[in-house]
């Protein structure tokens, strides 16, 4: 047996002997994800079980170094970890902004003080962390936001509005695109970590078309951020920025999994479906779904070996995000009237309409499917004037 | 398995880039045959290049005298071929004709490999009957007679029909039409008597053949594998077919795309490159997105069919029609985001555009695919 699968077995029993019932069922709706943070309330002892037994081992981030809270585990092995999670149908122990966003841009960025503080605190699900991009003014066009910083010595005083803050009132920290410097519009942007308690930080929800409510508007009213509280250098908060935007839309894609890489027609055609039209799209849906799912495998394989363009998970992004709208789009079509069903029982409170609603957030959210094809443009394609 | 090229892979694949941008070009080879009214639509002195790279037994066992190489090595070919449009019979002799071989006697193995891999001998497929692949029905009727079989019927759609050494042909031995067992692979000699050919030359250039087959008479020799059990055998071929056929679509995909973002960096309109254009980069970005995942699950395809996995069937149907309409894709942007000269026969956005309808209709086309993958996948 070669060292790979003597990993895989090891994996697979250790799956299996600690992985909870409970968490062995399929996610249904962002109400089942593990977020951690201090006021996470888990929805039931297996979840918490099942967050803490993985962060005991490292696995809540498997590919972080052991010392900031990973298990050093290698691309290959990583791999084989989200292949034996799918396997046995688990859930990922813990989902959140850090994992995703903060923890790869500290990991490239952050001093080594921030990378054992912080990182570790993801790891366990300790800390959850929101993110200060986007402003009123400031969507697309996200270099020109105005929330300001003023230098006091050894802190900054920041006052100023986010918009679209995705979980604001439940998260413990916020890392926060903040100018630094109004003279210089990409190189006056620094990038600041800060408390979600600190004095003058106020939140409000914003209620979305699904009914739910998970980002607020997030108001700064001189709020004292500490100078060691910074990413990166001073005014080069937007290299920070990008790199995290790299990964979040990696995240956003699915490349690594999401539910737009399954297929959806066998499901959809179970109780007799009588409708050849549907059928075909469904049968072409499961063509992209499938092939969207190879290409996100060959994208994680070329990420790791540095093989891939720099500006792919825009591409990534895009595609899969488009491809999880038309899967609820046919989600819908397929569930026919019941799906129309808002509060019902049989639809888990409707649920189909509330996640083909949510999705429609997926190419706006992390940066639009346009943003994502002007980058691709640019970058990748090199064409003129882009 | 990572889902890129290992080393190995990535050598051969820098040098058939090169030797097919160098030989195979599209005005030495597609150009000049065309022009010439060539009766082959390809080039002999080509294919005996292909031998002397080490391309045409790569999918041969090595006791054979071949490479023993897998469907990703011989799609890094087609890919280059796809770029370059270069005609040559190599999908339908080294991967199908010799997918088909690997399955025969010793003797039939004897009698065509050697001269495959030598560069001399060229194999044709007789599988599709009428206009529309539908393999799942094969009427072409091969009745026993004496030791041997007489084969009667006609197949359409046999690419190299008329320069092929050998036709391998898929008849019913027993049953009905429909019925999946009861078929049978022969290789039949092009001497044979009772072979009729209508020659037609293809929107693409290259040359397909009507064939009939009118009481050919052929010894138990000529069968492939076993008799009444050639679906197996059939299954094989169709599936290196189709995945072959899909690789060298990514490659046309990527050699009109190519085209087609050069054009837009240098053509200028309203003072300003095309390019500049966002209704322009949008689509283009669009289609790079299209090509790039149908590239991702051909190879992903191959390597599954290499390996021997239960999924290859299906995923090779998903890879075949992927790449179909990413690749018609390209080749309609091509073709409009060149304007006038796109519609010109001197530029080769056209003949792009000519091969990718060619190679969709090639074992099966996209709705045939989803089709098959509705069904694989069990509704
Ligand atoms: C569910 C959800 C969660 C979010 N979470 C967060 C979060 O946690 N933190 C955060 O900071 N932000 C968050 N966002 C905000 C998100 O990043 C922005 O909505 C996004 O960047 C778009 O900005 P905008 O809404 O101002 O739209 P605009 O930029 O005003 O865009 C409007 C339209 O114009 C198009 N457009 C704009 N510029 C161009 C151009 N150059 N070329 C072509 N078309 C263009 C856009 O594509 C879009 O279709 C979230 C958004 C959503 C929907």
């Amino acid at each position: 047996m070669s060292e790979l699968e003597a990993f895989r077995a090891e994996i697979r029993s250790w799956i299996e002997a600690n992985c909870p019932e409970e968490m062995r069922k399929p996610v249904q709706d962002e109400g089942d994800i593990c977020w951690g943070g201090r006021n996470f309330v888990f929805k039931n002892e297996g979840q918490k079980a099942w967050m803490e037994v993985c962060a005991a081992k490292g696995y809540t981030v498997p590919d972080w170094p052991v010392a900031y809270g990973g298990a050093g585990m290698s691309p290959a092995e990583a791999k084989v970890w989200r292949e034996e999670l799918a396997r046995a149908g688990a859930r990922p122990p813990l989902s959140s902004f850090g994992i995703w966003m903060l923890g790869p841009a500290l990991l490239k960025f952050g001093t080594e003080e921030q990378k054992v503080l912080y990182l570790n605190q993801i790891a366990r699900g300790e800390i959850r962390w929101c993110q200060g991009y986007s402003e009123p003014g400031s969507g697309s066009d996200l270099v020109s936001l105005q929330t300001f910083g003023e230098d006091k010595g050894d802190h900054w005083v920041v006052n100023g509005q986010k918009i679209w803050t995705s979980y604001a009132d439940k998260a413990d920290w916020i890392f926060c695109l903040v100018r630094t410097d109004k003279t210089n519009v990409y190189q006056g942007i620094s990038f600041l970590l800060f408390d979600m308690t600190t004095p003058g930080v106020t939140t409000k929800p914003i209620k979305l078309i699904s009914g739910a409510s998970p980002f607020c508007e997030t108001f700064f009213d001189n709020v004292v951020v500490p100078k060691h509280q910074i990413v990166g250098q001073l005014n080069r908060g937007w290299d920070v920025a990008k790199y995290l935007l790299g990964h979040e839309r990696e995240m956003i894609s699915g490349a690594g999994g999401g539910e737009q890489t399954s297929t959806i027609g066998k499901v959809l055609t179970r109780n007799g479906l009588d409708d050849p039209m549907l059928r075909a799209e469904l049968a072409q849906f499961d063509i992209d779904a499938l092939a969207f799912a190879a290409c996100g495998e060959k994208f994680l394989d070329e990420i790791k070996v540095g093989r891939a363009h720099p500006a792919k998970p825009n591409m990534m992004k895009y595609a899969g995000t488009e491809l999880n709208k038309r899967r609820h789009e046919l989600l819908m079509a397929a569930g026919g009237s019941t799906a129309l069903e808002w509060e019902s029982e049989e639809t888990r409170g409707g649920a189909p309409a509330r996640s083909w609603l949510r999705t429609k957030a997926n190419s706006i959210e992390g940066g639009t499917s346009e943003v994502m094809l002007n980058v691709v443009a640019k970058r990748i394609l090199e064409l003129p004037g882009a | 398995m990572p889902l890129y090229h290992t080393e190995d892979q990535a050598m051969l694949a820098e040098s058939v880039t090169g030797f097919m941008a160098d030989e195979g070009g599209i005005k030495k080879q597609l150009r000049h045959w065309r022009d010439t009214n060539c009766k082959d639509g390809f080039g002999h002195g080509l294919w005996k290049q292909f031998a002397e790279m080490g391309l045409t037994g790569m999918l041969a066992a090595e006791a054979d005298g071949g490479l023993a190489m897998g469907h990703v090595e011989a799609g890094i070919v087609l890919a280059e071929i796809g770029r370059n449009l270069t005609p040559s019979p190599f999908l339908t002799t080294s991967v199908m004709g010799v997918t088909a071989l690997k399955d025969a006697s010793d003797e039939l193995r004897g009698r065509w490999l050697p001269g495959i891999i030598a560069g001399e001998t060229v194999l044709a497929m007789a599988i599709d009957e009428g206009a529309k692949h539908k393999p799942e029905k094969i009427a072409c009727r091969a009745e026993r007679a004496g030791n041997g079989f007489r084969l009667t019927g006609a197949k359409d759609f046999v690419i190299h029909g008329t320069s092929a050494d050998a036709i391998i042909v898929a008849a019913r031995t027993s049953g009905s039409d429909s019925d999946a067992d009861g078929v049978t692979l022969f290789a039949v000699p092009k001497d044979a008597a009772g072979i009729g050919h209508n020659a037609v030359r293809l929107v693409d250039s290259s040359i397909a053949s009507h064939v009939r087959f009118d009481g050919v008479e052929l010894d138990g020799s000529a069968v492939i594998g076993e008799v009444d059990g050639g679906r197996a055998v059939l299954n094989k071929v169709l599936s290196a077919g189709r995945i072959g056929a899909a690789a060298e679509q990514t490659g046309v995909g990527a050699g009109a795309f190519a085209m087609t973002t050069g054009y837009l960096k240098t053509r200028k309109q309203f003072g300003k490159l095309i390019g500049e254009f966002q209704a322009l980069q949008h689509r283009a970005a669009h289609l790079y997105s299209e090509l790039e995942i149908a590239e991702a699950v051909v190879i992903k395809a191959q390597q599954l069919l290499d390996g021997g996995s239960e999924r290859a069937e299906l995923m090779v149907s998903v890879a075949k029609a992927k790449a179909a309409r990413a690749c018609n894709l390209a080749v309609r942007e091509g073709v409009q985001m060149h304007g006038g000269v796109g519609m010109t026969d001197e530029y080769d956005i056209g003949l792009y555009m000519k091969r990718e309808r060619a190679l969709t209709e090639f074992m099966g086309d996209a709705n045939y695919h989803a089709e098959r993958v509705a069904q694989l996948s069990g509704y």
